[in-house]
């Protein structure tokens, strides 16, 4: 138990606990993080299930409106399927996808990074380019550009059963640039300190340096790019869902969800939209104070008490 | 004794945009096996670039442009970058100036150790870390198993220049570099670090090239000395009798700007002047412009190493 007596004793825990607003970002994202992965545990419907779902249940509003149904504790949509339901399904689809994502642009990103860090010269030149040139276009239009190709030559049946790896393809390889560029500049920083040079000097192969003594040195501005991107992810999903070129309405992220009730909202049924459209802003929100905090504790210029 | 390493008129250039700058120029020098040699000169005499270029890892643009180095039947000039790897760490270690700063941060000791074994010999965790654990006891740590598990930043810096000596003893080398390796320890340190350095070589057996500055340090740990100025070995010779009785001005000079050297009333000698720039090094001696004795020869004519009365070998056309 010496790891939980380190982080028990650990200055990060101690900066942690004295920040309000990161405990309470971290105490609703973690809560997230279990309903949403719990979702077919904790929701009372299958939104999946078409045979449990009546259309004579549709736009039922919450509880707490005139009209509701008490079985449906924030109303139904214009399919009839529980609202709460399919709220927390969509955020398991939304987290899958942003966390898939991200695991690929920090694949993809670290493996370039690295290499044109450390190989310098071409190699450099060559891959920064590269993002350059991807960078200057934006993510929608990459996505958007492959999402429709993909979805005209597979069908739109097809298209629906690979829409989760194919959102994270698409949302992966359009921002892998960012950290691409955040490892490079560090790897460039610490290429030429002392340690490296000895491991040089003890005759250590170039990949054994680059993954063992340069990668764990370079990883600090990548943890906090991460936790960004995945927020970032999260909403360049919702973007793509809102748009249809995300997740079909069988079974829809938080984006699908809001773009589908979406056309009801003039009709009064502003549960539809409002509903998931919360979850998604506080979602994003707690993802993203956490890592300001996180980006503030690791910032060696901060003073840390 | 038997030769460990025989360097001869080894040249190493640095390709700048103003042309090519020599920094070693026909350096020649051999080392026993077991034996120890101190390289001794100012601030950018060339002798950290001599010690990189043993093991043919000096940084660009700088590249050896002619001469050999031969260190036990390989001619290490013209080994490929496989071939080199496997020569260093493994047959040449090399230990540097500052201990903060060459080991990994975020990496335990005994990771560091164990990595360095296993670059080399094909041999388990298990033997490798009992290896570890027996350098560390070699250089005097105390509770070796707890330090494997250590990272750099728990240790002070005369324990991780011990760990840095530990890890250049992993693969049983046959000679160590140790550039400048107690310059950023404090003075009672650097007494231990070359005590132990000392004894190391003695009982494992290991040649030492000692690069360093400082003539006292020299003295009390090497048998012989080279001593660098601008690129050139202008005196070499068993340590002793350089010490005691130095042949060439410069030399000369360097022993005399010691405190102890001085009376205590005057203030420090000094060498006037400062080394010239490696870009244009004088004709003739490359010392003359700061040299007392300094004749007309001196300006025309490079001088070249021969052996003296003493038995030392001097690049001077005025000692005899």
């Amino acid at each position: 138990m010496v790891w939980l007596r380190r982080i028990r004793q650990s200055v990060m825990l101690h900066s942690f606990l004295h920040d309000p607003v990161a405990v309470g970002s971290a105490i609703f994202l973690l809560f997230f993080l279990i309903v949403g992965f719990g979702a077919p545990l904790v929701a009372p419907h299958n939104p999946y299930d078409s045979a449990s779902i009546d259309v004579m249940d549709s736009e039922k509003p919450p509880v707490w409106e005139e009209g509701s149904d008490e079985r449906f504790l924030l109303g139904t949509d214009a399919q009839g399927r529980d609202m709460l339901s399919t709220i927390l399904y969509g955020l398991r689809v939304s987290l899958i996808i942003g966390m898939g994502a991200v695991a690929l642009q920090a694949f993809l990103g670290i493996t370039v990074g690295l290499i044109a860090g450390y190989g310098g010269r071409w190699v450099d030149t060559l891959f920064m380019r590269l993002a350059d040139v991807q960078l200057s276009f934006s993510t929608y239009m990459i996505a958007i550009f492959i999402g429709a190709i993909v979805k005209a030559s597979l069908g739109v049946g097809n298209f629906e059963r690979i829409a989760v790896p194919f959102l994270i393809v698409v949302i992966g390889l359009a921002e892998w640039p960012q950290i691409g560029r955040t490892v490079r500049a560090s790897v460039l920083g610490e290429k030429n300190k002392e340690y490296v040079e000895a491991a040089r000097v003890i005759g250590l192969p170039a990949r054994r340096i680059m993954i063992r003594h340069i990668l764990p040195n370079t990883l600090t501005p990548v943890l906090v790019i991460s936790t960004v991107q995945v927020a970032n992810a999260i909403m360049s999903e919702a973007a793509l869902s809102f748009i249809g070129l995300g997740m079909p309405i069988t079974r829809p992220s938080l984006g699908s969800l809001i773009k589908a009730g979406f056309e009801y909202i003039f009709s009064g049924s502003w549960w539809i939209t409002i509903l998931p459209g919360i979850v998604l802003v506080l979602l994003i929100l707690s993802i993203n104070l956490l890592g300001d905090w996180l980006r503030d504790y690791l910032n060696p210029k901060l003073y840390k008490s | 004794m038997d030769t460990l390493l025989s360097v001869e008129n080894l040249t190493v250039k640095f390709r700048l945009r103003q042309g090519d700058l020599t920094a070693v120029d026909n350096v020649s020098f051999t080392l026993g096996r077991g034996e120890r040699l101190g390289l001794v000169g100012e601030s950018g005499a060339g002798k950290s670039v001599t010690g990189f270029s043993l093991i043919n890892l000096i940084s660009k643009p700088g590249f050896i442009d002619s001469g050999s180095i031969r260190f036990e039947d390989i001619e290490i000039t013209r080994l490929s970058d496989t071939a080199m790897r496997k020569v260093r760490g493994e047959k040449i270690s090399m230990i540097f100036q500052d201990p903060m700063m060459t080991l990994n941060p975020v990496l335990t000791i005994g990771t560091q150790m164990i990595e360095t074994l296993r670059a080399h010999v094909g041999c388990s965790r298990r033997q490798a870390e009992a290896i570890a654990l027996e350098n560390i006891r070699k250089v005097h740590i105390p509770s070796p198993e707890k330090r494997l598990k250590q990272y750099p930043h728990e240790m002070s810096g005369g324990m991780r220049q011990r760990i840095v000596i530990a890890i250049a003893l992993m693969a049983s080398p046959g000679l160590i570099i140790a550039d400048e390796p107690t310059t950023a320890l404090d003075v009672t340190i650097q007494a231990e670090i070359m005590d132990l350095l000392l004894e190391l070589c003695a009982t494992e057996g290991v040649g030492l090239i000692l690069i360093t500055h400082d003539l006292a340090v020299v003295s009390q740990v090497t048998q012989r000395i080279a001593v660098m100025y601008a690129g050139r070995i202008v005196e070499t010779g068993d340590t002793q009798q350089i010490v005691h009785r130095p042949k060439h001005p410069y030399t000369q000079g360097l022993l005399a700007a010691l405190p102890q050297h001085s009376n205590r009333q005057n203030r420090l000698n000094q060498i006037p002047g400062v080394m010239p720039s490696l870009i244009k090094i004088p004709p003739g001696c490359s010392f003359h412009e700061r040299c007392d004795l300094c004749q007309d020869l001196c300006r025309e004519q490079i001088p070249q190493l021969n052996e003296k009365s003493s038995g030392a070998h001097v690049a001077c056309h005025l000692a005899e």
